[in-house]
C-alpha cells in the first residue's frame, strides 16, 4: 500500500521535472529483497576460504566458482524483475542496518539498485564468473590456488559493495575493499620481489586517488548534511559553484586513482604482474572502471558545475594519448593491453565529462570494453599458457595454427576494440567521438580530434599486437639473445576448455553486445532515468562521423601493417627516435613521480629521522642534562636518575607555590 | 541489594588482590603464578563485562557511582563512577589484559638481557612472578584512573602508575631497558610535577569559592564542573589558562602528543611486546581520556583558546609520527612512532570540539589498543623466532610462515584504517570533525592515511615478501596459544568495523554532555538539502 503511494509520488515529481533525473528510489520488497544477496554470496566465499585454510584446497576453486556464479543469477533475477517493472519502481532501496551515527552524522549499510548499478551487476558478475571458470584451468598448476579464489572471491562483493552502496561512505568501502584485493592479488606471487612492489605501488597510487573520496564525503558532509545518495542526488541539493566544482574534483581525483587516470596513471602498467585471470577481470573489465561509475552516479553533482566538467574530459582527453601512445611501443603483451586499458578508460571518463550527452555512451563503452578486454587478455593469457609465460612478443610470431580457437577469440575482440564496422566497439566508440564534437564549440573540435587521432592510434597498436603475436615467422623458435645453458624451445598449443570456453563467450560478446545495445537506443533509453540524456549539437552529421573514425581506424592498421607484416620484426628493439624512447619509458611517468614525490620524500624522511634523534630528544636531553648534571649521568639509573628527581621535585615545588600565590591572586 | 553493590571498587580491588597473589605464589612454581595471572584477568573481564551490562547508555552521565570520605582535611574522596566513556575504556583494558598476559606467557622466564648485551645465566627465581604481580598492578590502577570522579585520587593513581611501569620497562625486555625505562620515568614525572602545581591551585580557587563548605576546597569533578557551568567558580582567565595547560602537560606528555613524544619510541622498543603493547593501548588511553575528562570540563574557556594549538600540534604529529615511521629501520621503532601519528588522530579529534571528533577520538582509544595490539603482538612473536628487531634482517616470511604473515598483515591493514575494520570507523569520524571545524586541519591530517599506507606496506613488503632471506626459514608458524592472543583482537577489529553501533551509543551522550560543558555545539551544514520525506523514506523496507 505504501508502496504504491510512494512510487506514485516519486512517479509525479519526475513528471514534473523537478529535479531532473534526479535519484529517487524505493523500498525494496519482492525480488528486490535478495539484493544484499549478490553481495553476501561472494563474501561467503572468501570468507569460507580464507578461515577454512588449508582444509578447503580440494574444493576451493568450485566453491569460488559456484558461488560467483551464483551470485551472477541472483543478478539475472534481479533483472528480470526490474525489466517487469515500471520506470520509477526501478530504483530501489534497500536498508540492512545501522552503521555509523554520531550527531548529525549518520551512516547506513543500505544498497541502492537502479539501472546503472544493474548494469555493473551484471557485468561483474557475469565477466567475474567466465573469469573464475578460466582460473580453474589457469592456475591448476598454483599451490595456492585456494587462496587466489578467496581473493577473487573478496574482489567481486568488494565490487558489487562499491556499485551497490546507497551512500558515499559504504561506496568508500567497497572502494577500498576493491583496492586491497587488487592489491593482494597483483601480488598473488609475492616471493617475486617485482610482484611485490607493484602490489605496494597500486594500493599507494590508489590511496591518493581515496584522498580525494575522503575530502568529497567531507565536503559533502559539511555542506549538505549528508552523504546518502537519496539526499545528496536527489536534485534538491544546492551550493555554490565553487562549492559543487571542489567536490567534483575531488571525486575526480579518486576516479583517477581508481581508473589509472591521468596523472595517477603509474600503477597499471606494473599491475601487469598480476596472474592473467587478475588483469582481465579487475585491471581491465571491472575495478579500473570504477572512476566512470563514480563520476556517472555522481551526475547531479557534476552537471552543477561545468568548470569540473571541463576538468573530466581534460583529464579523459590526456589519458587517451598518453595510453594509446605508450601502447604503441610495449614489447610485452599485457603492458600493451594495460596501456590500452588505460586509453580506453580515458574515453569514458572524457564521455563522462561531457554530460547528459555522454554519461550513457561511456557506460556502453565501458560494457562493450569489458566484454573485448577481457577476452584479450584471456587470449593473451591463453597465449602465456602455451609459450611457458613468455610476455615478450618479439619471441611469439605464426601462433595462430598452433591455438587456432585462441587466435579466433583474440582476433574478434582485436577487431572489436580497434571499431571494425558493426562489431561492438565501433558502435560504443563512435558514439563517444560523436558525442565529444556534439559538445560544440572549440572545445568540442579539440575533444572530437582526440578521440579520433586515438582511434587512429588503438588500431596501430592492436594490429601490432595481432601481427606479432599470431602472424609473421615464428620467432620462438630461436633461442633467445643470451639464452640461459636449459634453454629449449617452447611446445605452443591450445589452452584447455575451461579456459577457451570463457574466451569464446567473451568473443560472442565482443560482437553482437554493441548492435543489440544501440537497437532502438535500448542502452541508452534504459539509463536515461538515472544519468539523463541530451543529443548535444554535433556539427558534423552521424555518417560524416562515423566516416571519419573508420578512415583513421584503417590508416593506423594500414601503417601497423606495413611496419609488422611487410618487414621482418626484430628479436630485439631498435633504437628507435625521442618519440620511441619517451614511449618505452611510459612517457617517463616512473621518473616523474621518482623525482617530483619519492626522492623528495625520502630525504625529508631521512632529515627527521636525523632530527628527531639529535633535534627534540637532543633538546630535551640537553635540558635533563643542565638540571640533573651531565647526559651520561642521565643514563646511569643511581646517580642521575636520584638527583635529577630530587631537582624535578624542587622544581616541582616551586611550581606549586607559584600556582597557588597565581591562584589566590585571581 | 545490587544498587549498592560498589562494582568500581571491586573492580580496582581484584587486580590488585591478584597482584598480591601472584607474588605469594612460591619462588619457582612460575606456571602457577602465569595461571593465576591469567585467571584474575578474566575474572576481571567478567566483572568489566558485568559493569558494562549494568551502565544504561541514556541515564545519569555518571553512573555506579560511590563516595565515601577518604582525607576529610582536604576534601579528598574515594569517589568513582563511569560515563559512557569511561566504561568503554575500562571494558578495552579488561578485554586486553588475558590477551597480554596470555601473549607474555614466557616473556618473564628467559635470563634478561644485561646492559652490556650479554644474556644473564638463568632467570631471577621470582623474576615471573614479579612480571605478572607488576601488570596486574597497572591494570587495578589504569582502571580508578578511568573511574575515579575526585581528582585527588586520579592523580594519585595517574601517578602511581609509574612505579610499576618502571619497573616493568626496566626490569625486562632488550639492553637498553634501563636507559629507557629512566627516560620514562623522568618524562613522565616532570608531567605529573607539573600537573600537581595545578591540581593544588585549583583546590585553592575552589576553597576560595567556598565550594567543600566551610571554608573548604574540594576535589569532586562533579561539584567542580557544576560550579563552573553555573559560574559560582570564576577563574581568573590567566589562572584558567596557567591550570589548563598544568593538566594538559601532564596528558600531552602521557598521551603522547608531539614534541612531547621522544620517550615513547624507546620505551617501546626495549620493553617486551606486552608491555609495549600496554603503555600504548592503555596507560597512554589515560592520558587521552583526562583531556576529554578535566582540561575540557574543568576549563572550558581556556579549552577554547588553546584548542587552535592544540589541533596544530596534534596534526604535526600525525604527519611527523608517520614520516618517521617510513624512515625507521627497527620493526618495533617503526611501531612506535605510527602510535604517534595516531595520538595525532585522537587528541585532533578531542580538540575540535565536534561530536563526531569526540566519539570519533574515544572510539579510536579502543580501535587504536586492538590494531596496535594485533601488530605488535605479531611482530614479537616474529621478532622472537628469528631473534631480531631489525627490518633489514627479514624477507620472505609468508613462504615460510604464513598464518603469521596473514595475521600481521590484517593487524597492518587496521593500522592504515582499511574500510570494514574498526580504526576506519573511527579515523574517518575524527577526520570529518575536524574537517567541519578546521578545513585546513582536516585535509592535512587526511594525508595522514596515505602515509599510513606506506609505512605498513613497506613493512610487510620488507619483512613478509620476496625471496625467503637467511635466517628466516627457520622460522616457524604461529602456534595454538599464540592464535588465541590474535585471533580475538581480529575478530573485534572486524565486529567494530562493521558495527561499531554498541560503542557509539555508550558513548555519544558523554561526548554531547561533554561538549555542553564546553558550550560548542556542532557546525551546522551550510546548504541542507531540504527533506523530500514522503518520496524518498531512508528507513527502508520495515
Amino acid at each position: 500500500m505504501t508502496q504504491t503511494l510512494v512510487s506514485a509520488a516519486s512517479g509525479a515529481l519526475l513528471a514534473t521535472g523537478e529535479g531532473g533525473p534526479g535519484l529517487h528510489s524505493v523500498p525494496a520488497t519482492g525480488v528486490f529483497d535478495a539484493t544484499w544477496l549478490v553481495i553476501a554470496l561472494p563474501l561467503l566465499g572468501a570468507a569460507v576460504l580464507l578461515l577454512g585454510g588449508r582444509r578447503t584446497n580440494r574444493f576451493g576453486h568450485w566453491l569460488g566458482t559456484l558461488l560467483a556464479v551464483g551470485s551472477f543469477f541472483v543478478g539475472l533475477a534481479l533483472f528480470s524483475a526490474m525489466l517487469d517493472a515500471s520506470d520509477a519502481d526501478r530504483s530501489v532501496n534497500q536498508h540492512l542496518w545501522d552503521w555509523v551515527s554520531v550527531g548529525s552524522f549518520q551512516a547506513e549499510v543500505g544498497l541502492h539498485l537502479d539501472q546503472l548499478s544493474m548494469v555493473f551487476v551484471l557485468l561483474i558478475t557475469g565477466v567475474g564468473s567466465l573469469i573464475h571458470i578460466y582460473s580453474i584451468g589457469y592456475m591448476e598448476h598454483d599451490e595456492n590456488r585456494r587462496r587466489f579464489f578467496a581473493y577473487l572471491n573478496l574482489f567481486l562483493a568488494s565490487m558489487l559493495l562499491l556499485v551497490l552502496a546507497n551512500n558515499y561512505l559504504l561506496l568508500y568501502v567497497g572502494w577500498e575493499g576493491v583496492g586491497l584485493a587488487s592489491y593482494l592479488l597483483i601480488g598473488f606471487w609475492q616471493h617475486k620481489p617485482s610482484a611485490a612492489t607493484a602490489a605496494k605501488k597500486a594500493f599507494l597510487m590508489n590511496r591518493v586517488g581515496d584522498l580525494g573520496l575522503a575530502v568529497a564525503i567531507f565536503l559533502m558532509f559539511t555542506t549538505f548534511g549528508t552523504f546518502s545518495f537519496d539526499q545528496v542526488l536527489s536534485g534538491n541539493a544546492q551550493a555554490s559553484g565553487g562549492t559543487f566544482t571542489g567536490i567534483d574534483l575531488m571525486l575526480l581525483l579518486a576516479a583517477c586513482g581508481k581508473s589509472a587516470q591521468f596523472p595517477l596513471q603509474a600503477w597499471l602498467g606494473d599491475a601487469m604482474e598480476g596472474p592473467t585471470p587478475v588483469s582481465a577481470l579487475i585491471h581491465a573489465a571491472t575495478m579500473v572502471t570504477a572512476g566512470v561509475y563514480l563520476i556517472t552516479r555522481s551526475a547531479e553533482l557534476f552537471n552543477a558545475s561545468p568548470d569540473a566538467q571541463l576538468v573530466v574530459t581534460i583529464v579523459g582527453a590526456i589519458t587517451v594519448l598518453f595510453g594509446a601512445i605508450v601502447g604503441c611501443a610495449k614489447d610485452d603483451i599485457k603492458k600493451a593491453l594495460a596501456a590500452s586499458t588505460m586509453s580506453q578508460i580515458g574515453y569514458m571518463i572524457l564521455a563522462a565529462g561531457l554530460g547528459p550527452i555522454g554519461y550513457a555512451f561511456a557506460i556502453m563503452h565501458l560494457v562493450t570494453h569489458g566484454f573485448f578486454k577481457a577476452g584479450l587478455f584471456l587470449g593473451a593469457g591463453s597465449v602465456m599458457h602455451g609459450m611457458n609465460d613468455e610476455v615478450d612478443m618479439r619471441r611469439y610470431g605464426g601462433l595462430r595454427k598452433y591455438m587456432p580457437i585462441t587466435f579466433v577469440t583474440f582476433g574478434l575482440g582485436y577487431l572489436a576494440i580497434i571499431g571494425f564496422p558493426l562489431l561492438s566497439g565501433y558502435f560504443s566508440k563512435d558514439k563517444i567521438i560523436e558525442a565529444a564534437f556534439a559538445k560544440g564549440g572549440t572545445s568540442g573540435y579539440v575533444l572530437g580530434s582526440v578521440t579520433l587521432v586515438a582511434a587512429g592510434l588503438t588500431a596501430y597498436y592492436m594490429t601490432r599486437v595481432m601481427l606479432m603475436t599470431f602472424f609473421g615467422r615464428e620467432r620462438w623458435k630461436e633461442a633467445p639473445v643470451g639464452a640461459p645453458a636449459d634453454w629449449h624451445e617452447p611446445h605452443p598449443h591450445e589452452s584447455p576448455k575451461s579456459m577457451t570456453l570463457p574466451m569464446i563467450v567473451l568473443a560472442f560478446g565482443s560482437v553482437f553486445a554493441g548492435g543489440l545495445f544501440v537497437l532502438h537506443d535500448s542502452f541508452v533509453n534504459w539509463l536515461t532515468p538515472v544519468t539523463g540524456f541530451s543529443e548535444g549539437d554535433s556539427p558534423f552529421s552521424e555518417y560524416a562521423v562515423t566516416g571519419m573514425a573508420v578512415a583513421m581506424v584503417a590508416l593506423g592498421a594500414l601503417v601497423a601493417y606495413v611496419q609488422y607484416a611487410r618487414r621482418e620484426v626484430p628479436a630485439v628493439a631498435p633504437q628507435g627516435s625521442f618519440i620511441t624512447v619517451a614511449a618505452r619509458k611510459d612517457l617517463y611517468q616512473d621518473a616523474v613521480n621518482e623525482g617530483l614525490v619519492m626522492r623528495p620524500g625520502q630525504y625529508l624522511t631521512r632529515m627527521l629521522v636525523w632530527l628527531d634523534l639529535r633535534g627534540i630528544d637532543g633538546f630535551v636531553g640537553g635540558l635533563a642534562a643542565f638540571i640533573g648534571g651531565t647526559s651520561s649521568r642521565v643514563r646511569k639509573v643511581q646517580t642521575g636518575f636520584a638527583r635529577s628527581y630530587a631537582l624535578s621535585m624542587f622544581g616541582g615545588t616551586a611550581l606549586v607555590v607559584a600556582a597557588t600565590l597565581m591562584a589566590r591572586m585571581a | 541489594m545490587s544498587g549498592n553493590f560498589p562494582w568500581l571498587t571491586v573492580l580496582a580491588a581484584v587486580p590488585f588482590a591478584g597482584a598480591l597473589l601472584v607474588a605469594a605464589v612460591p619462588a619457582g612454581k612460575r606456571a602457577l603464578a602465569k595461571n593465576v595471572a591469567l585467571l584474575v584477568t578474566l575474572v576481571e573481564l567478567a566483572l568489566a563485562i558485568a559493569v558494562t551490562v549494568k551502565f544504561s547508555p541514556n541515564g545519569d552521565r555518571f553512573q555506579l557511582t560511590e563516595n565515601h570520605t577518604w582525607i576529610k582535611q582536604f576534601g579528598v574522596h574515594w569517589a568513582l563512577g563511569v560515563d559512557g566513556i569511561g566504561v568503554v575504556l575500562i571494558l578495552l583494558t579488561a578485554v586486553l589484559m588475558p590477551v597480554l598476559v596470555l601473549a607474555s606467557w614466557n616473556d618473564a622466564d628467559a635470563p634478561q638481557v644485561r646492559m652490556d648485551g650479554t644474556v644473564g645465566d638463568t632467570a631471577a627465581p621470582r623474576s615471573t612472578h614479579a612480571f605478572f604481580a607488576l601488570m596486574l598492578a597497572v591494570e587495578a590502577m589504569v582502571v580508578v584512573s578511568f573511574a575515579a570522579t575526585d581528582i585527588f585520587v586520579f592523580y594519585v593513581f595517574f601517578e602511581a602508575m609509574l612505579i610499576p611501569m618502571y619497573f616493568l620497562i626496566g626490569g625486562f625486555g632488550g639492553a637498553q631497558r634501563s636507559y629507557a625505562a629512566v627516560k620514562f620515568l623522568l618524562y613522565n614525572l616532570l608531567g605529573g610535577l607539573v600537573m600537581l602545581a595545578a591540581v593544588v591551585a585549583l583546590y585553592v580557587a575552589t576553597a576560595d569559592a567556598d565550594l567543600g563548605g566551610a571554608g573548604q576546597g574540594t576535589f569532586d569533578l562533579m561539584r567542580i564542573t557544576q560550579a563552573v557551568g553555573t559560574g559560582e567558580l570564576n577563574l581568573n582567565p590567566t589562572a584558567e589558562k596557567a591550570m589548563f595547560l598544568g593538566f594538559m602537560f601532564a596528558f600531552a606528555v602521557k598521551a603522547p602528543l608531539w614534541p612531547f613524544h621522544t620517550w615513547l619510541p624507546d620505551t617501546m622498543t626495549e620493553a617486551t611486546p606486552g608491555i609495549a603493547v600496554l603503555v600504548t593501548a592503555m596507560v597512554d588511553k589515560v592520558g587521552t581520556f583526562a583531556m576529554l575528562r578535566y582540561c575540557l570540563a574543568l576549563f572550558p574557556n581556556a579549552s577554547k583558546t588553546f584548542a587552535p594549538l592544540v589541533v596544530t600540534l596534534a596534526i604535526i604529529g600525525i604527519i611527523y609520527g608517520a614520516l618517521l615511521a617510513v624512515g625507521q629501520t627497527d620493526i618495533k621503532r617503526l611501531i612506535a612512532y605510527t602510535s604517534i601519528s595516531h595520538f595525532g588522530f585522537i587528541i585532533v579529534g578531542i580538540f575540535a570540539l565536534t561530536s563526531q571528533g569526540q566519539s570519533g577520538a574515544t572510539l579510536y582509544m579502543v580501535n587504536h589498543g586492538f590494531s596496535t595490539a594485533a601488530l605488535l603482538l605479531v611482530a614479537g612473536f616474529l621478532i622472537s623466532r628469528r631473534g631480531s628487531k631489525t627490518i633489514a634482517d627479514f624477507g620472505g616470511v609468508q613462504k615460510v610462515a604464513p598464518l603469521l604473515a596473514g595475521t600481521f598483515l590484517v593487524a597492518g591493514l587496521a593500522t592504515l584504517s582499511l574500510p570494514g575494520l574498526a580504526p576506519f570507523v573511527s579515523e574517518f569520524l575524527v577526520l570529518v570533525g575536524t574537517f567541519s571545524r578546521y578545513q585546513a586541519a582536516g585535509i592535512v591530517a587526511t594525508f595522514g592515511i596515505i602515509l599510513a599506507a606506506l609505512y605498513v606496506l613497506v613493512l610487510y613488503q620488507r619483512t613478509m615478501t620476496g625471496p625467503v632471506k637467511a635466517g628466516v626459514e627457520k622460522i616457524r608458524d604461529l602456534n595454538v596459544r599464540e592464535l588465541v592472543v590474535v585471533a580475538p583482537l581480529i575478530a573485534l577489529l572486524l565486529v567494530l568495523g562493521v558495527y561499531p553501533k554498541p560503542v557509539l551509543d555508550v558513548v555519544n551522550p558523554a561526548v554531547d554532555d561533554t561538549l555542553s560543558q564546553v558550550e560548542k555545539t556542532d557546525p551546522a551544514p551550510s546548504h541542507p538539502i531540504e527533506q523530500v520525506a514522503a518520496v524518498t523514506p531512508l528507513g527502508g523496507n520495515k
